[in-house]
C-alpha cells in the first residue's frame, strides 16, 4: 500500500479548523492501547488522567500554575518558527531568566517593597532574552546553525544552575539541600485568588502576552514582517526587510517570553531556586505552539491542554502506578499527530492499492508510461 | 604507557556512539532530509538493546534489538516526512521528545538493574601485545563496526552508483524525480539505516560504555552527532575525526573531575556542549566551504507530482 498526496487548489479551512481536534482523537485511541498494553482498563485511565485532575476548583488552578509558563513561551515561539527562525533552546532561556530574576531575591534579601516584583519580572526578561541573543548572534554573525546551538545552551543552562545552588548561591542554613534561601514575601509573585488555590498573577501574564503577540501578528506590520520572511525570504528582502534583523526580534521576543516564564514560576510556584525548575516546559512549549497552530489564541487552548498532560501524568502515577513519563509520551504523540493531521489542510490524502495503482481510462495510460520510461 | 593506552582506549569507547549515530545521520543528510530525532532514536536503541540483554542474558541479541529498535522508530518519521510531507524540523524534534518519554516509560522496571556488557574482542597472543594488542586487538565489538561502518559508507557514497544516486537526490530532488529516480523510496532507506545506526549507538552506551539504564543516558550524545555532520561538511572520514576529537573533550573533561582540578564540576561537564557551538562558529564563519557541501535540498519536504 502507498499513500498519494494529492495538493489541493487552496487551503482547506475545514481541516484547518479540524486537525488539532484530529490529532487530540487519534492521540486518546493510540493512548488507550497503550493503557492497554499496560494492563489498565483504558476508560478508567483516562477518567483518572483527563477529568479527575480538573474536577474540583483548586485543581483548576494547579492547571493554571501549569499552562502559564507553557503558554508564555509557546507564544514567544510561534513568533519565531512563523518567521522559520528554530528557537529550541527556550528551556535554557527560561532558566536563565529565572536565575536573573533571582539575582534580587537571593542575594539583596533586604530589599522589600511593591518595587521587588516588577524589577525581577524586568531582569527575568533580560535574562532570558541575553541568553536567546547568543544563538542569534551566532547566526546573524557567523550564519550557524540556530537549532543546534540554542539546543547545546539548554545543557549549558542547566548545568550553570546546578552550580549556582550547590555552590555560590546555597542557602547556609539550608542544611546542605542544594536550594537558595526561600524568597521573601515580597519577592512572592501574588496568587490571584488565594482563598480558591494557588493560581498567580503569572497565567495573566501569558494570556495578556498571548492577547499582545496575536494583535502583532494579525494587526501590525511587524507581524506581516515576520509571516513574509517566513514563508519567502527573497520577498521579504525586495520588501526591504532585513533578515538579520528579523533573527534578532525572534530570538529576543522569545527568549524574553521564556525569561519571564521562569522568573515567574519560581517566584510563584516554587519559591527558591532549585537544581531542576521545569519538568521541560521549554521542549512541551514546541508542542504546545504547533498544537495551537502557531496561532497566539490556538496555543492558549492548547496550553492548557499539555498542562492537563502533566497533571494526568502525576495522577497515573499514584492512582496506577504507572510512570510519570506517560504524560511526556501522551505530549510526543500528540505533536506527531498533530503534524501528520496539518497535512489534510494542503493536501489530499489517497491510499492506493499495490495492485490498484494502474489508470483506468485508456487516455491516461500513455502519460504515466512516458513518465517511467529510464 | 599504560595510562596513555587506556586513555586511547576510553576516547575511543566515547567517540564510538558518536561516530555511528554521525554517521548513519550523514546517509541522512546526504539523501536531502534533515532528521532531528537521532537523539530520540538513540534513547530507544539503548533502552531496548539493555532490555532485550537484560531480558535474554545475551548482549548480541541486545545489540540486535537496538538496531531493530531505532530503525523501527526512525519509520515513523520516515512515514510523516516522507509519505504525509510534514515539517521535517518539526517531526524530528517531536521523534526526540516522544523517544525521550517512551524510553523513561519502558525502562522504568530496568532502573538499577545490572546490565550484560558485550565481551571485549580477545584473540589469544595477540590481544596481550603492549600498546597495539589492546588498541587494535582487543576493543569492544562495536568499535570495529563503527570503523567499518565509516569505510563502508565511505565507499558506497562516493565510489557506488548508487551513492551517486543517493547525493544527486539530496542535491536536487526534483531533477532526480525528473530522471526517474525513486526519491521517496531512496529517502526511505536512508532513514531507516541512520535510525538502526543511532540505534546501535544507543545500545553501544547501555550494553558497552555504562551497561545499564539510566533515564536520558544519550545525554546530548544525538544532538552532538547532528552538529558533527555540519562540522564534517558533510564527509564520513571528517566524521571520523570529529567523532575522535570529541571523544577526547568528553573523556579529558572526566579525568579533570577526577583529579579534582579547582574548577567545578559542572564547568567541566559543559565542556562537550561548548565545544560542540564553538566547532560549529569556526565550521560556519567559512561561508564557501558550509555552502558547497550542504545537500542542496536539504530539509525541503519533496511532494511527487504526476
Amino acid at each position: 500500500m502507498r499513500i498519494e498526496l494529492v495538493k489541493r487548489p487552496q487551503r482547506s479551512a475545514l481541516f484547518s479548523m479540524l486537525s488539532p481536534f484530529i490529532a487530540f482523537a487519534l492521540t486518546i485511541i493510540a493512548g488507550a492501547i497503550m493503557f492497554a498494553l499496560l494492563g489498565v482498563n483504558p476508560l478508567n485511565a483516562f477518567e483518572i488522567y483527563f477529568v479527575e485532575p480538573i474536577s474540583q476548583v483548586w485543581q483548576l488552578h494547579e492547571l493554571a500554575i501549569k499552562a502559564a509558563p507553557l503558554i508564555l513561551i509557546a507564544v514567544g515561539l510561534s513568533v519565531c518558527y512563523k518567521a522559520n527562525i528554530w528557537n529550541i533552546g527556550a528551556e535554557g532561556q527560561f532558566i536563565f531568566g529565572a536565575i536573573f530574576g533571582s539575582i534580587i531575591p537571593v542575594l539583596f534579601p533586604q530589599f522589600e517593597g511593591p518595587l521587588v516584583i516588577p524589577l525581577m519580572l524586568l531582569l527575568g526578561m533580560v535574562g532570558g532574552a541575553f541568553y536567546a541573543s547568543i544563538p542569534a548572534l551566532l547566526k546573524t554573525r557567523f550564519s550557524t546553525n540556530e537549532i543546534l546551538t540554542s539546543l547545546m545552551l539548554v545543557y549549558v543552562a542547566q548545568l550553570f544552575l546546578d552550580w549556582l545552588v550547590r555552590g555560590p548561591w546555597r542557602d547556609p542554613q539550608g542544611h546542605g539541600f542544594p536550594q537558595t534561601i526561600q524568597f521573601g514575601d515580597s519577592a512572592v509573585l501574588p496568587e490571584l485568588m488565594p482563598d480558591a488555590g494557588r493560581a498567580n498573577w503569572g497565567f495573566v501574564f501569558a494570556l495578556v502576552a498571548a492577547v499582545a503577540i496575536w494583535l502583532m501578528m494579525s494587526r501590525m506590520l511587524k507581524g506581516f514582517e515576520v509571516r513574509v520572511l517566513g514563508s519567502s525570504p527573497r520577498a521579504g528582502r525586495f520588501a526591504g526587510f532585513g533578515f538579520n534583523k528579523m533573527v534578532f526580534f525572534a530570538f529576543l521576543l522569545s527568549g524574553a517570553l521564556a525569561g519571564l516564564a521562569g522568573i515567574s514560576e519560581v517566584s510563584g510556584a516554587i519559591g527558591q531556586l532549585q537544581p531542576v525548575i521545569s519538568p521541560g516546559y521549554g521542549f512541551t512549549a514546541i508542542i504546545v505552539a504547533f498544537l495551537g497552530r502557531l496561532n497566539p489564541l490556538g496555543i492558549v487552548a492548547a496550553g492548557l491542554v499539555l498542562a492537563l498532560t502533566y497533571l494526568g501524568g502525576e495522577a497515573v502515577q499514584s492512582a496506577l502506578g504507572i510512570s510519570d513519563k506517560v504524560a511526556r509520551v501522551f505530549q510526543g504523540m500528540l505533536l506527531f499527530f498533530v503534524l501528520g493531521c496539518d497535512t489534510l489542510i494542503h493536501y489530499r490524502i489517497r491510499l492506493i492499492g499495490m495492485a490498484l495503482t494502474k489508470p483506468k481510462g485508456a487516455a491516461l495510460e500513455a502519460a504515466p508510461k512516458l513518465g517511467e520510461a529510464r | 604507557m599504560d595510562i596513555t593506552v587506556n586513555i586511547l582506549l576510553t576516547i575511543a569507547t566515547a567517540a564510538t556512539p558518536l561516530l555511528i549515530a554521525a554517521i548513519g545521520e550523514l546517509v541522512v543528510e546526504r539523501s536531502g532530509v534533515l532528521n532531528l530525532g537521532v537523539e530520540g532514536m538513540m534513547i530507544m536503541g539503548a533502552v531496548g538493546g539493555f532490555g532485550a540483554g537484560y531480558l535474554t542474558g545475551s548482549p548480541w541479541i541486545g545489540l540486535l534489538a537496538a538496531i531493530i529498535v531505532g530503525a523501527l522508530f526512525s519509520l515513523l518519521f520516515a512515514v510523516m516526512t516522507l509519505s504525509l510531507a510534514t515539517n521535517q524540523v518539526a517531526t524530528g524534534l517531536s521523534l526526540t521528545l516522544l523517544g525521550l518519554g517512551l524510553s523513561g516509560m519502558i525502562g522504568t522496571s530496568f532502573v538499577g538493574q545490572p546490565g550484560v556488557r558485550l565481551p571485549n574482542l580477545d584473540i589469544p597472543g595477540i590481544s596481550s601485545i603492549p600498546i597495539v594488542g589492546k588498541l587494535i586487538f582487543g576493543q569492544d565489538p562495536v568499535f570495529y563496526i563503527s570503523i567499518a561502518l565509516t569505510a563502508a559508507v565511505m565507499w558506497f557514497l562516493f565510489r557506488t552508483r548508487t551513492g551517486l544516486t543517493l547525493r544527486s537526490i539530496g542535491d536536487s530532488h526534483t531533477s532526480a524525480h525528473a530522471l526517474g529516480i525513486k526519491v521517496i523510496r531512496y529517502r526511505y532507506l536512508a532513514v531507516i539505516f541512520g535510525g538502526a545506526s543511532a540505534g546501535l549507538a544507543g545500545g553501544h552506551l547501555s550494553l558497552v560504555y555504562t551497561p545499564q539504564w539510566v533515564e536520558n543516558m544519550s545525554a546530548g550524545r544525538g544532538w552532538i552527532a547532528l552538529a558533527l555532520v555540519v562540522f564534517a561538511s558533510w564527509r564520513p572520514w571528517r566524521v571520523l575525526a570529529g567523532a575522535y576529537i570529541f571523544g577526547a573533550v568528553w573523556i579529558g573533561q572526566l579525568h579533570a573531575q577526577a583529579f579534582g582540578i579547582p574548577v567545578p564540576s559542572q564547568f567541566l561537564s559543559s565542556l562537550p556542549y561548548l565545544a560542540t557551538i564553538v566547532v560549529l562558529v569556526l565550521i560556519s564563519r567559512n561561508k564557501r566551504l558550509t555552502m558547497m557541501n550542504t545537500p542542496a535540498s536539504l530539509g525541503q519536504p519533496f511532494v511527487p507530482d504526476r
